[in-house]
């Protein structure tokens, strides 16, 4: 398959504007199908994996957050929506590489992890400002116009943290015992650069 | 109080950026929030304030403010305004702002800490106060880490104090245990008694003489003194080292007539107070001579708040008012020459006194107070510790000579002090030259040495909290503090001292010494000693415990799960499991899959093959959870599953493809492996067979037990929740969930850690190292 037969250069001159663009190439790619893709030019790769994983990432991800609100009355939860959320990110793994990894976040794995933790005791010493015990949780109904009424339990947000923690914890393993292997294994080949 | 503290708190968050943004005006600005504390316990009552946080086991936060409180809150407070405020001077234009940050930072914190262990009524909160303390302290004496004597010295504080609040937190259980109460009030309203007291007594003494740097623990202390003059000046003058000064005055009302109590106090306090001044005199680092001055006062200290009499706590107030202030101001003199200067050795500075004359001034002011020259108040606070000891027997007698000799050694060095920073060496050494210290020095070390003035003058300012912290103890009556009681014994002691401190100074005896203390004796050398041991031993143990090898390792975690519940469960009468075949066809074969996986897991060569099959179980029993209607359980074994076997192929890629290679494998070890690996297979299934069939037995055979049924009822009503597996973890069980994510987060640090430093330690290995051990092994293998 051809998807990236054109170079770089090509990404940049027929890329803008539509009206311009030949009728017989207007529908060839003009983006990688996945952010890091040309990091890596001798990487083993699957065009099928790659094209999935561009729909099935957001999808997953937003599956996850479902799985994380619905979990207080559905199956569901922090820790199960955490893992969705981490499969996905494996999936990018999986089809791009440590450098995909890299590029689907910002933040590094144990900034989650550290995000998750401090939402997670947050949450729970919240309600002894109230002056109730720690840990102790409400229940605010809301009546929200178009949607209905809505039932919010405060210990969304300790599962909130289980769930951003669970995410950083993937990351972490991937990082760690996927791209830091990695990077190992592409050590000892010279000229490569090692990027962290 | 509890707002005091969190402001502190909150402030050292704070602090960190704009420290880093606007450099040393972190320092003025942290300086307002102790000086705000300070006029509110100025102007506050004695109060209580209480914070149930986990009320189901009793857990809660007390705190009460009275007359020791306020003493010591007076002191870390504004001692602690005052050195964040010469810290603006002290760190120049051009310092460090990552420095900056980090000190403004963590010398808020320290005050909140500090704040939060003199503060608070419970027992465990003192301890966990205490540790912070002492982490904070390893971090200002570490500073950014970057020499080996900064690291040494902030390692040694961090052992030392760490050691003694350890066996401080023995003790304070075992009181509390006895005491039945953990707040501290109710343990000395009702001290208890008994041989596991007298013990209790002790280890905590320990952790007070670890933390006040009494001997045999104070080398820390001097050590400490490479941390920058405003640190050194707070930590280890002001606050920290009066945590355990604090814990022995907090305690004694309770514990002061037992042996076990006055003993160690008298006898490790009077010789910390002779050494710490004898080893002043032989000091030419004028920080260092402080320090041991300091260490020689905090034996003072310690006699006197652990004597456990009317007037010695009477003294033991004045003299830890008193101590604080001469003793910042001291050192926040040695900074300003140091700053100013360059060298802080006596040796090197001569005439400063006639180009600094307002700075000379006030330091000399300090240093009598600290000699006990009236009309100041380290005068009437040891006029006071004179008094205590001089109407009773032998014990007295004996404990006031040792004060005796300790002051004589304190005139002593303060004299040497005062004439080593300001005096004239005539001729052999032409006057140092340095750029007069401007008012950002000079102001905070006049404040506390006036106010050492101000109160020696009219010590009834502080009378009322003096004597409301010494009326715990039985009086008949009470002693005031006042630069004139008569012609008394402790006045003619006193003129005594003064003199035999001059003359021993001027005759220059003890600095010519060469070397008074035979090597055994020397603590430093038997802190070296016992953290090389603790290493040595640490690493046999490791070399024998920890072979390496993963079969071992697993054998005896799976020999210690049928051992020890092994015994518990069948020690007792079993349950007779009511066992049915199956509840639904659907069981059939999906147990028949998870069997034959489970068969041949065992009979696979390839690790691949062994993973997949495990996964096949793994999945297998997942369905057997969705057969059984338990959704999330189902889900979250799939997805954990899943995961598992991501992790093992990205790991498998660095083994080799086959578990045995080349040698064939022992068959005896194969049959103790197997054995091991029958048993603890055997042991789970009898255990989940007996214990569901208890589990039912406990309602009568019904579905499901007692706990479970009450979570179901209460799952929507209280946590709102209709998914009751959900509302088991966020809500009814939310702390362990907290537990189990740190524990997870905890795991998942340490293995990305252990894989990365093992990669870095590879690459990193330096070039030449890593080359010369390439021919090593080459030459090796030739």
């Amino acid at each position: 398959m051809t998807e990236h037969d054109h170079d770089g250069e090509g990404d940049d001159g027929d890329g803008g504007d539509g009206a311009q663009v030949h009728w017989t190439e207007w529908d060839t790619p003009r983006e990688e199908w996945l952010p890091a893709d040309r990091d890596r030019p001798d990487r083993p790769r699957s065009l099928l994996l790659e094209v999935s994983t561009r729909f099935l990432f957001p999808t997953i991800v937003v599956f996850s957050v479902y799985l994380l609100f619905a979990g207080h009355n559905h199956a569901g939860g922090g820790f199960i929506g955490g893992l969705v959320a981490g499969l996905a990110f494996v999936l990018r793994f999986v089809a791009g590489g440590s450098m995909e990894l890299a590029a689907s976040l910002r933040l590094r794995p144990p900034t989650v992890i550290g995000m998750g933790i401090s939402i997670a005791v947050v949450a729970a010493l919240v309600p002894a400002a109230f002056g109730d015990p720690v840990l102790s949780s409400a229940v605010w109904a809301v009546h929200v116009p178009l949607l209905g009424d809505l039932k919010i339990a405060s210990s969304l947000f300790l599962d909130t943290g289980v769930f951003l923690l669970i995410v950083g914890v993937v990351l972490d393993l991937l990082r760690s015992l996927g791209a830091g292997i990695e990077a190992r294994e592409l050590e000892r080949r010279p000229g490569e650069e090692d990027r962290p | 109080m509890l707002i005091a503290i969190a402001a502190h708190l909150v402030a050292a968050v704070l602090l960190l950026p704009i420290g880093r943004r606007w450099g040393r005006g972190a320092f003025a600005l942290g300086a307002t929030v102790p000086a705000a504390t300070l006029v509110y316990v100025l102007v506050g009552r004695p109060a209580e304030e209480t914070l149930s946080w986990a009320p189901g086991i009793g857990l809660e936060l007390t705190f009460r403010l009275d007359a020791l409180s306020l003493l010591m809150s007076v002191l870390v407070s504004g001692v602690g305004a005052l050195v964040l405020c010469y810290y603006v001077a002290y760190a120049g234009r051009n310092a460090d702002r990552g420095a900056v940050a980090r000190d403004a930072a963590l010398l808020v914190l320290f005050a909140g800490t500090m704040l939060g262990l003199i503060l608070t009524d419970d027992v465990l909160s003192l301890y966990i106060f205490w540790e912070l303390t002492t982490i904070c302290s390893f971090l200002l004496v570490g500073g950014d880490g970057g020499t080996k004597a900064l690291r040494r010295a902030a390692t040694q504080a961090l052992l030392v104090t760490t050691f003694g609040g350890l066996a401080m937190l023995l003790g304070l259980i075992l009181l509390a245990t006895a005491a039945d109460t953990w707040r501290i009030s109710e343990i000395l309203a009702d001290p208890p008694g008994g041989p596991a007291v007298a013990v209790a007594v002790v280890l905590v003494l320990l952790g007070a003489f670890t933390k006040s740097a009494q001997v045999p623990f104070h080398p820390w202390l001097p050590a400490a003194m490479v941390a920058p003059t405003p640190v050194s000046a707070y930590l280890h003058a002001a606050a920290m080292v009066k945590a355990g000064v604090y814990l022995v005055a907090r305690f004694a009302p309770g514990f002061a007539d037992l042996p076990t109590w006055w003993g160690p106090v008298l006898v490790v306090g009077i010789w910390t107070m002779v050494l710490g001044g004898w080893r002043a005199m032989r000091e030419h680092d004028l920080k260092r001579l402080l320090a041991f001055g300091t260490v020689s006062q905090l034996g003072f200290l310690t006699v006197l708040a652990g004597a456990g009499t009317h007037v010695a706590a009477v003294a033991a107030a004045a003299m830890l008012l008193a101590h604080g202030m001469f003793k910042s101001a001291l050192f926040l003199t040695v900074g300003a020459i140091d700053e100013r200067v360059g060298t802080r050795d006596i040796r090197e500075l001569s005439g400063l006194g006639r180009r600094w004359p307002a700075l000379a001034g006030f330091a000399v002011l300090a240093a009598v107070s600290m000699a006990g020259v009236p009309p100041l108040l380290g005068f009437v606070g040891k006029e006071a510790a004179l008094e205590a000891f001089t109407h009773g027997g032998v014990k007295d007698i004996a404990v006031l000579a040792g004060l005796s000799a300790g002051s004589v050694l304190t005139v002593a060095y303060s004299l040497r002090f005062v004439i080593g920073a300001f005096g004239s060496r005539g001729n052999a050494l032409a006057p140092t030259a340095a750029a007069r210290p401007g008012a950002g020095f000079v102001v905070p070390v006049a404040l506390p040495a006036l106010a050492g003035l101000v109160l020696g003058l009219a010590p009834g300012l502080i009378g009322h909290p003096v004597a409301d912290y010494a009326s715990a103890y039985p009086v008949a009556e009470p002693y005031h503090l006042a630069l004139w009681h008569g012609w008394t014994l402790p006045l003619l002691l006193s003129a005594a001292i003064l003199a035999a401190g001059y003359l021993l100074q001027r005759a220059g005896v003890l600095s010519r010494y060469s070397n008074p203390l035979p090597d055994f004796l020397d603590a430093q050398r038997g802190y070296q000693a016992t953290v090389a041991g603790l290493t040595r031993f640490a690493k046999e143990f490791t070399g024998r415990t920890q072979v390496g090898s993963l079969p071992a390792y697993l054998g005896v975690i799976l020999l210690t799960v049928v051992i020890v519940p092994g015994i518990g469960l069948f020690a007792r009468p079993l349950w007779a499991p009511e066992l049915r075949a199956w509840d639904s066809w659907l069981q059939l074969p999906l147990a028949a899959l998870v069997l034959l996986a489970a068969a041949t897991v065992v009979l696979a060569r390839r690790r691949f093959t062994a993973v997949l099959l495990t996964g096949l179980i793994g999945y297998g029993i997942g369905a057997l959870f969705v057969v059984h209607g338990g959704a999330d359980l189902a889900l979250a074994q799939f997805l954990v599953e899943s995961l598992t076997l991501v992790v093992f192929v990205l790991v498998l890629r660095r083994f080799p493809p086959e578990f045995v290679q080349g040698h064939p494998p022992d068959r005896r070890q194969r049959v103790v492996k197997a054995t091991i690996a029958a048993a603890g297979g055997v042991f789970v299934a009898v255990a989940a067979v007996v214990f569901s069939a208890g589990r039912q037995g406990g309602t009568g055979g019904g579905p499901s037990s007692e706990a479970s049924a009450e979570y179901i009822a209460r799952a929507d009503e209280e946590a709102g929740a209709t998914n009751v597996v959900n509302a088991i973890l966020v809500d009814f069980r939310a702390f362990d969930t907290v537990g189990e994510i740190v524990v997870l987060a905890v795991a998942a640090t340490g293995a990305a850690s252990l894989v990365l430093a093992s990669r870095r330690a590879r690459r990193g290995g330096l070039p030449p190292e890593s080359a010369g051990g390439e021919d090593e092994r080459e030459g090796a293998s030739t």
